[in-house]
């Protein structure tokens, strides 16, 4: 069996008054000002802070995927970024597309109707649309290498698979 | 939309509570309609406990747990395909915590027969003692019972509002009521004018409700096709809401640290780091554990850890060796139960060759994604409670005892949930988050688990054994005399709602092994109950989760015995039992070219569990690739009788099955220093992407009664992949995980 060393037992603990000034960040193409500790993790700004709470929490040890967002385009695990290592802008889930106006992997998860519970859906399409972004006609390998990190527990993996797919013909269409 | 909460008088009973064969339990209390939880405002007409109609349109009740199974858009479908409103014109709440939303086929489900031989006199019995789930209250998702249960009474509900709207058309109008017809949320009066449903309703409201028969399945629009789910479109957003995505003005955010030695009391903690730290607000002594609340859930998580707790050891042995020698010596005890006791298994029929095996298999953690939290705001005489739960009026009872209060003081809103598989029927984070709250009052706290916390503190599936005895004779099973020994987490189940110990033969212990669909003249299984301490509860497909890995995996071993191709042994067996059955054996048999031959590196394995009133086969195929083995693909086939949604239909069997794979190659709950050993994914792991085989599935409708679907995809993965395994490598494995015993892909 794996040992595991827990990652917020391993962080340095918190001096009483120490408060970090102001961080600037930009998410989904709006600037925002975060008054906490450097070392709070962007998952916990974004949910707690700025009230974004399509990215989820899952396992906090970036075990699991349900946190993943982009931080210029690239799939990160959120839980992971310490708020004053956040370089870059930041996209969230609510970023691709709202129930309004979705994006054209998100109609696709629609589509194939993917989702079960759906709180690791989120994750799942971030990293879905970043391997998309790289490559846009990936093979049921590629699919398997980029996508294993991203944990389901209900099983979808696949009508995933097939919306991923189903994603790539439609932004090669578009 | 309608103020909940508050009582209504006017209502009336859907369906009749017809009491078949002279059974009556209180016929004046099932008869008497159980109170309307919905209490319309102004302008508004609640015309049953689920259906409210108001200006802005038609919302429907769907009181059941949505967590991946598609409840909530099957639910509105049974009561829309009678009350005429297109699904994408209406809204779908789950409703507050109210006995009027009562299962009536969980009660049905205890009854002590095996349920594929059920005969239409013990069907209706079931169906009467239906009406027990709504004198106890019972609203509960489980047990894949949400389709029996409102198969009839929502379209009764859709259909006699639907009449009753008509009616009230018709004195409007001054025509007869059969003139009218209905259509996408209007009435239609005899010269084609449009009378919408929202200008009806309150004089609706003021007529007795109209009885309605229901429609020929031909003139079915919804049901039994593939609908649109309606949380789709949300959970493709992140804009469906869990219970940990309730984001309240004002909220504070808090974390949980308990006992990890299970049982055991705090003896005292030293907060004095903690409380210093950036973001806390306050420390709270849970009696049996801490908590604290903080700006933020990950301040609150870093104080919470640095919390110094000296805690009181486990009252269950500490070690697993020790926890289940004392499973094993649950045999040398008389049975809890023997509920199959065919023939004589103490005579060996003459000419038979004897086989015998025991069987070992984990606790489980049931890990759903979304850990354990809720949110609670405590005003002194009230108490409003947001989550994902899968029993709304027990958890309203559990956490108003906690906070002293009475059960109509307390609000329960019922979110999304991020997985369920029997966990979020427990109180323990409903109570935990009330305990948090009360410390801050008229602040709302939102409480979270850390996952460690989460996998810790779980009510496992329980760990189990079984000692299979068989015998099998010119190619057939003519003999099995098999035990099951493990806890009883119906009883544990029974003590923590009702207080009082639970007692009696516990059938779910023995559910997947005594009840199976094979003709074998000499057949006793019985269950032994060991006294153990850990907590355990309801884990996907329950005591059907351990014996069906038992049973099939025995089956497979009698069939090589017997020199018999597996699959053909089973069918032989099961074709003069259970005819459902023998058709999901042979639909696996065409969909798989089952030919009993494999190649050198495939090994394929085939396993069957009737289970929730779902006869399942499953053929999986494993491939040996340069010394490592991959699942590479898998054949389900099911028989529910009628499929309401087909499509949800297959994404519960192949994501039960998965379910069930990932338990069968990673999964094991262990234990060391009285604490659970696993902590988090990287030592809990489950199939992933890359380790999910190809699957079809094909959904059968022959049975006579209508089964379930959210469990019965899980029983037979176990033993399927085990056989697929022993066909691969000769290696039978008795021991759950496989990844202990063999080179799995990870």
């Amino acid at each position: 069996m794996l040992t595991l060393s827990i990652n917020y037992v391993s962080n340095p603990s918190f001096s009483g008054d120490k408060r970090a000034m102001a961080t600037s960040l930009t998410i989904n193409g709006t600037a925002h000002q975060v008054d906490l500790p450097d070392d709070v993790p962007l998952l916990w700004v974004l949910r707690d802070e700025i009230g974004l709470t399509g990215t989820k929490f899952g396992c906090g040890v970036s075990a699991c995927g349900a946190c993943t967002v982009h931080i210029d385009g690239e799939a990160v695990r959120s839980c992971q970024i310490a708020l004053s290592d956040v370089q870059g802008e930041v996209t969230t889930i609510e970023g691709v597309g709202s129930p309004d106006a979705m994006s054209a992997i998100q109609r696709a998860w629609v589509a194939h109707q993917v989702a079960q519970c759906g709180y690791c859906q989120s994750g799942q399409i971030m990293q879905a649309a970043s391997l998309l972004a790289q490559n846009p006609a990936p093979t049921d390998a590629e699919i398997d290498e980029a996508m294993q990190g991203n944990l389901c527990r209900c099983g979808t993996y696949p009508r995933i698979r097939a919306a991923i797919h189903d994603a790539a013909a439609r932004m090669k269409e578009a | 939309m309608a103020s909940i909460g508050k009582i209504v008088r006017r209502t009336f009973l859907i369906g009749s509570a017809a009491i078949v064969g002279g059974v009556a339990f209180g016929a004046y209390y099932v008869t008497r309609p159980a109170a309307n939880p919905l209490k319309p405002g102004e302008g508004e007409a609640a015309l049953n406990p689920f259906v409210l109609i108001d200006q802005n349109g038609v919302t429907l009740f769907a009181p059941r747990a949505e967590m991946g199974q598609g409840v909530k858009t099957t639910w509105a479908a049974l009561i829309a395909e009678e009350l005429d409103v297109e699904l994408d014109q209406i809204t779908v709440l789950h409703g507050p915590a109210a006995a009027a939303y009562y299962n009536t086929a969980m009660i049905g489900e205890g009854l002590p027969n095996k349920g594929y031989d059920i005969s239409n006199f013990q069907h209706n019995l079931a169906e009467a003692l239906g009406v027990i789930g709504k004198v106890l209250s019972l609203q509960v998702t489980g047990g894949s019972t949400s389709m029996k249960d409102g198969f009839v009474r929502m379209r009764e509900a859709g259909a006699s509002a639907r009449e009753t709207l008509k009616q009230a058309a018709a004195e409007r109008l001054g025509v007869d009521r059969s003139q009218l017809t209905t259509e996408a949320g209007h009435v239609i009066a005899p010269d084609g004018s449009k009378i919408p449903y929202p200008e009806l309703a309150m004089d609706a409201a003021k007529l007795d409700p109209v009885e309605a028969h229901l429609r020929d399945p031909g003139e079915w629009r919804y049901l039994g096709k593939n609908l649109p789910r309606l949380d789709m479109v949300g959970k493709s957003t992140g804009t469906a809401e869990f219970g940990i995505d309730v984001r309240l003005p004002g909220m504070k955010f808090a974390s949980v640290r308990m006992n990890p030695k299970l049982g055991g009391s705090m003896k005292s903690f030293d907060d004095s780091a903690a409380k210093s730290m950036p973001g806390v607000e306050k420390v709270v002594d849970l009696g049996d554990g801490v908590a604290v609340v903080a700006s933020n859930t990950w301040l609150a998580i870093q104080a919470v850890e640095a919390i110094e707790v000296e805690w009181e050891d486990a009252p269950y042995p500490p070690e697993t060796d020790a926890i289940f020698a004392k499973i094993a010596e649950a045999f040398d005890e008389s049975p809890n139960s023997t509920m199959r006791d065919d023939g004589d298994v103490g005579v060996m029929p003459e000419g038979a060759t004897e086989i015998t095996a025991e069987y070992t298999v984990p606790y489980l953690a049931h890990a759903t994604m979304e850990p354990m939290n809720a949110t609670a705001l405590f005003s002194g005489r009230k108490l409003e409670f947001w989550g994902g739960n899968q029993a709304p009026t027990f958890m309203q009872m559990k956490i108003a005892a906690a906070a002293n209060l009475d059960s109509e003081q307390v609000e329960v809103h019922t979110t999304y949930l991020g997985g369920g598989f029997g966990r979020r029927g427990e109180f323990d984070f409903g109570v935990i988050a009330t305990k948090v709250a009360m410390a801050m009052p008229n602040v709302p706290v939102q409480t979270t688990w850390s996952r460690e916390e989460d996998m810790r503190h779980d009510f496992y599936r329980p760990g189990a054994m079984a000692r299979m005895r068989g015998a099998v004779k010119d190619g057939k099973a003519v003999l099995i005399d098999g035990r099951v020994a493990s806890q009883s987490c119906t009883h544990q189940a029974v003590e923590r709602i009702t207080g009082f110990a639970g007692g009696g033969p516990d059938k779910v212990l023995v559910e997947g092994l005594f009840n199976q669909p094979y003709a074998v003249p000499n057949y006793r299984i019985s269950g032994h109950i060991a006294d153990l301490q850990i907590p355990v509860g309801f884990w996907r497909s329950v005591g059907n989760s351990h014996n069906g890995f038992f049973h099939e995996t025995f089956m497979d071993e009698m069939a090589h015995t017997a020199g018999r191709d597996p699959l053909e042994f089973r069918l032989e067996l099961m074709k003069s039992e259970h005819a459902p059955s023998a058709g999901c054996l042979e639909a696996v048999r065409e969909m798989s070219g089952w030919t009993g031959q494999t190649p050198d590196g495939v090994g394929r394995g085939v396993a069957f569990t009737y289970s929730f009133g779902t006869p399942v086969a499953q053929v999986i195929e494993v491939l040996d690739e340069d010394g490592t083995i991959r699942i590479n693909k898998a054949w389900i086939a099911c028989d529910m009788g009628l499929a309401l949604d087909p499509e949800t239909v297959k994404a519960q069997m192949f994501g039960g099955m998965i379910y069930g794979l990932s338990a069968a190659c990673y999964g094991a709950i262990t234990f060391a220093d009285g604490e659970v050993e696993q902590f988090n994914f990287p030592d809990y792991d489950a199939i992933r992407m890359h380790t999910s085989p190809q699957v079809e599935v094909r959904v059968l409708e022959t049975n006579r009664h209508m089964g379930g679907a959210g469990e019965p995809g899980t029983p037979p993965s176990m033993p399927a992949l085990g056989n697929a395994l022993f066909d691969l490598t000769g290696k039978r494995v008795r021991t759950l995980p496989f990844a202990d015993h063999f080179d799995l892909l990870v």
